[in-house]
This record gives structure tokens, sequence and C-alpha cells, in this order.
């Protein structure tokens, strides 16, 4: 019986036109001549143009990069060990304050994450700057990774693992030929998790910046606040741009790399 | 050795980074205000010894509790805060349910593309979607100009710095969350059901509410805890969209620690909301924890 009504194809039009006609109208005034941001004055890139100008906006990009790129890596490192402590070590004194304190910043709401790390290097008397907000991001964003990366090594077979094992590999070898392949899917997802979540974030960052590290949402939000222009729906844009571009490519390709996975294990059992 | 060390590492970045942070907020909720940086008394001085802990601990108290029930503004705010989450969360369940079981029905080539198009909004920037909306919602935004054109209404609304901005804005940016757990749930959900309940004689709809509604109800608390506990403490959409007038605990926190630089009073903000998260949090751990076991 076909179960897609009438109403299903209602509800999904509207739902994803309300999901996506904001940002399209943000996209489509973002190439408006005039500076009203709400009347079309016909086709211009001059928001671009200003935009590549914009010092203190490149400045910005330029710090939330750098922020990004060190905070995800090493969260995704701290955040694999995390996993593999909670799914492989079983039992150990503190367990579970572990696996409270990796869940707790999921649900932690953020005025209280970045309140409480600004309260923490002021009484450490660490001068703000970019590396506290590494230091910030890594907390919170190891906990996503650690979260995504535990739930595929708790479903994958561990007999592979324990082959290698009973067959002398050393533990690290073990989990650097045998574990880290088969979860490396999980890792990767778990770092591109972890490099978006800290290219967004402006609360955490706003408490733990110092004046000469303003990252992009900071300033964004700077600006935001004394209204809608022009250069913020062309920046936004470019932003919506490299996001979309970034999800849909790795999506194909991890569709690409599970369907050779699925016909190398198929040609395997037909041997 | 290197087990200890396996675990030591992360456990050690989570104690200093998460843990010792949040004692720090609890002990400057109990300690006075100063004008000196940092701006509380007592610190805890530990070359002091004993003595130094002792006097510590006498000088603690909870005259920053005291003053968060006297001033009604922060009561206020945690008032709003759990009824703007409330409403909101009922909202996004409204909005989000068809879509989520739409995208069950869907054929099931469509569905990985119908996800995607969900995820894809989560993955692009918060800030700018909420952003978005400032310039829709304005008196001579978007919706203001077509539904003048439409003839809808005669004098653009006020919508823009209203609560109804802030449900507008977290239904917004908090549907994916909303869509993806019911989604979960109603996929797995066995078709030969319904037909049973048709076959016996049940219409469409009443073969929903009795069979699909109550099948999805995982689902749907944890789609509702997903949405309600981060809309309790947020602070860029009210403050982007909700204006001066609306109260969010997020935004008083927020102000109190950079407007007024009072940290004992914010930190003491932070420790009550927090409170009044762990319920939700604990009813979205069990319910959680029921759907694992009940799969098993």
């Amino acid at each position: 019986m076909k179960r897609f009504s009438f109403f299903s194809a209602v509800s999904l039009t509207l739902g994803f036109a309300f999901l996506y006609v904001p940002m399209l109208i943000l996209i489509i005034f973002s190439f408006n001549e005039s500076k009203l941001v709400t009347v079309w004055a016909g086709f211009s890139t001059k928001w671009y143009v200003s935009l590549l100008h914009n010092e203190a906006f490149l400045d910005a990009a330029w710090v939330t990069l750098r922020v990004a790129v060190f905070s995800s890596t090493i969260a995704t490192v701290l955040g694999t060990m995390a996993a593999y402590v909670l799914v492989r070590q079983g039992r150990f004194a503190g367990r579970t304050l572990f696996s409270g304190m990796i869940y707790a910043p999921l649900v932690m709401p953020e005025v209280i994450t970045g309140l409480s790390l600004l309260l923490l290097f002021i009484a450490v008397g660490v001068d703000r700057g970019i590396f506290t907000i590494v230091l910030a991001h890594t907390t919170f964003s190891m906990c996503y990774v650690s979260v995504v990366v535990s739930s595929r090594l708790a479903t994958f077979d561990r007999s592979v693992e324990e082959a290698a094992l009973d067959l002398g590999a050393e533990p690290f070898d073990a989990f650097r030929s045998v574990t880290l392949p088969i979860i490396a899917p999980a890792v990767i997802s778990g770092w591109l998790l972890a490099f978006t979540l800290s290219l967004d974030d402006l609360v955490i960052a706003s408490f733990t910046a110092g004046p000469s590290s303003t990252t992009l949402p900071i300033k964004i939000f700077s600006s935001v606040r004394l209204g809608v222009s022009p250069e913020i729906n062309a920046l936004s844009t470019l932003m919506i741009g490299i996001v979309t571009v970034g999800v849909i490519s790795v999506s194909i390709m991890t569709k690409r790399s599970a369907t050779r996975q699925a016909r190398d294990e198929r040609a395997a059992i037909q041997g | 050795m290197r087990r200890l060390l396996l675990i030591a590492i992360p456990y050690a970045w989570l104690v200093a980074l998460f843990l010792v942070p949040f004692l720090i907020v609890v002990k400057i909720s109990l300690s006075d205000v100063q004008l000196s940086i940092p701006p509380y008394t007592p610190t805890l001085e530990f070359s002091a010894g004993w003595t130094g802990i002792r006097d510590f601990f006498s000088q603690l108290d909870f005259e920053n509790f005291v003053f968060l029930t006297e001033d009604s503004l922060y009561w206020k705010a945690y008032l709003s805060s759990l009824q703007i989450a409330l409403v909101s969360t009922a909202l996004t369940l409204m909005v989000g349910y068809p879509i989520a079981l739409a995208m069950a029905n869907a054929e099931q080539a469509w569905r990985p593309t119908l996800m995607m198009l969900v995820i894809l909004p989560f993955w692009t920037s918060f800030l700018i979607r909420v952003y978005a909306w400032m310039g829709i919602l304005s008196t001579e935004g978007f919706l203001n100009q077509f539904l003048l054109w439409t003839g809808v209404i005669s004098e653009p609304l006020t919508i823009l710095n209203t609560r109804v901005a802030v449900y507008i804005g977290i239904v917004y940016t908090y549907l994916p969350f909303m869509i993806l757990p019911i989604y979960a749930t109603l996929e797995k959900l066995d078709v030969s059901l319904l037909e049973a309940a048709e076959d016996l004689g049940c219409t469409r709809r009443q073969a929903f509410w009795l069979v699909t509604a109550p099948l999805s109800k995982p689902g749907v608390i944890a789609g509702c805890f997903l949405v309600f506990i981060p809309a309790i403490g947020e602070f860029v959409i009210p403050s982007l969209l909700g204006g001066s007038q609306t109260l969010m605990i997020g935004k008083v926190l927020w102000e109190e620690f950079f407007s007024n630089r009072d940290w004992p009073v914010a930190s003491a903000v932070a420790v009550v909301l927090l409170l009044i998260l762990v319920i939700p949090i604990i009813l979205f751990q069990r319910n959680e924890q029921r759907q694992r076991e009940a799969e098993q």
C-alpha cells in the first residue's frame, strides 16, 4: 500500500521551504546593488569586493580558521582516545566520573561553559588569546568526537582486533593497523563535526577570546547587532557555499567508499 | 603503563578544563563582589595552609543566591526562559513531526537525499541562520512585504524584537534535532502493523493515532529534550531576534558578566540554571537508556 500521501507531499514541501527559503533570500540579496537589504535594486557583486578589502573580517577569518584546525585536530585525538577508553577498557576507578564528563558538555549551556573556562583562565593567570580559545573548543568538541567514534567502536566486530592480538601484534599496532582503518570514517566525521563546531561557536569564544583574537562569529555578531548589512549577507553566502560543497562531497566520498567496501567484502566471501 | 596513559590523558584534560572550571564557578557564586581584578573575594590561598582554607570556607555565603530570589529580574528571566523553551519545543514538534512522518513514508530511494536536506542546515553556521531571520521579520522585511502584497494585512506587523520572533528562531534552528530522532523511530516502524489496523477497520487517521503515534513516542521524547534543553540556556536567538524586552536567562548571565561585571551573581545565575537543567537531563538519559534496552 502506498503510504506517501498528498499530506506527506505538502508537509515535505512546506518543511523544506521553511528550512531553505530564509537562506535563499540571504544569498539572493547578497548580490543586491542597494545597501537596503530588503529592496532589490539590480545585480552587483560589489559587497563581495568590499568584503575582500575588509581587513577586520579577513583577520577574524584567519584567526577562526587557525583555531578550528588546531582545536578539531587535538579534539579528534583526545576524543578517539576517550571513546576507546569508554568502549574497550572495561572498568577502572573513576569510570563513572569519566563518562559523566564526556556527556555533560554536550548538554551544558554554552554560556556556562564559556563563563567557567574564562574564570579558570583568570584564576590560573593565562593571557587570553588564540591559545585559550583552542583549549576551550578542544574541550567541548572532543566530547562530540568521542560520542561519534564510540558508537562506531561499539558496533564493529571485535574478533578482528582480537585476531591481530592473538597473532602477536602489540596492542598499539593492532589499534593502528586494524582498529583505526575500520573506525576511520567515524574519526573523519568526528573531525569535521569538531571543525564546524569550532567555526560556528560564538558564545564560548566570546568568553575565552582576548582583545587581539577576535573570531569571525564574534565579528559577525557585533556587526549584526546593529542591523542587517549586505556585506554580512555576502560573507554568509560564502560560508553557506563552502559548507554545502564540503558536506555534499564528503557524503559522496563516504558513500563511494562504503559501496567499495561492501563489494570487496562480497568478493572476499565468494573468494 | 600504556593503558594508564591512554586513560590518564583525556581524563586529566577533562578534569582540568571541565570539572575544575565548574567548581570555580560554584566557588565564585558563593563569594562577595569586589572592585578589583579578579572582582571577587575570597580567593583560596593554599600558601596560608590550614588557616587559609578555614578562612576561605568561613567567608563563603549564599547571599548571591538570596539576591537572585529577591530581585524579580532573575526569577522572571528563569520563568520566561522555561516558558519560551516549552512553547518553542511544542511548536518544533508540530512542525517537525509531519516532516519526519513524510520522510519515513517516502520511497526508499529518496530517503538519503531527504536526510541530507535535513542535516545540511545543521552544518551551516547557527549565527547565520538566526541572522537570516532578521531581514525577514523586520517591519519592512520580506514577511511583511509579502503579507501586505497579498492583502492579508494592511499595516506591517511588529514581529522582530518580540517573543514570536524568538519562537520562530528556535523552531528554525532546532528543527533538525526534532526531525531526526522521530524519523529514526518511524523508519523502523513495522508497516504491517498499520496494514493490520486498517484491515481491522481503522481509518488512516485512527491507525495513525492508535499505532504510529504511540510507537513513535521514544523519538518524540528524545526530540523534545534535544530542543528543550539547549533552548533554555539560549543566548544568540533572544539577543538577535528577541529585542530588549525578551528576558532569557542566558542573556541575563551574559549581561551580568560583560556589562555589569558582577561575577559572583553571574556565577550564581549559572549554578541555578544548571540546577534547573538537571531534571530534564536525567529524564532524557532515562528515556535513552530505556530505548537502548528495548532494542536489545
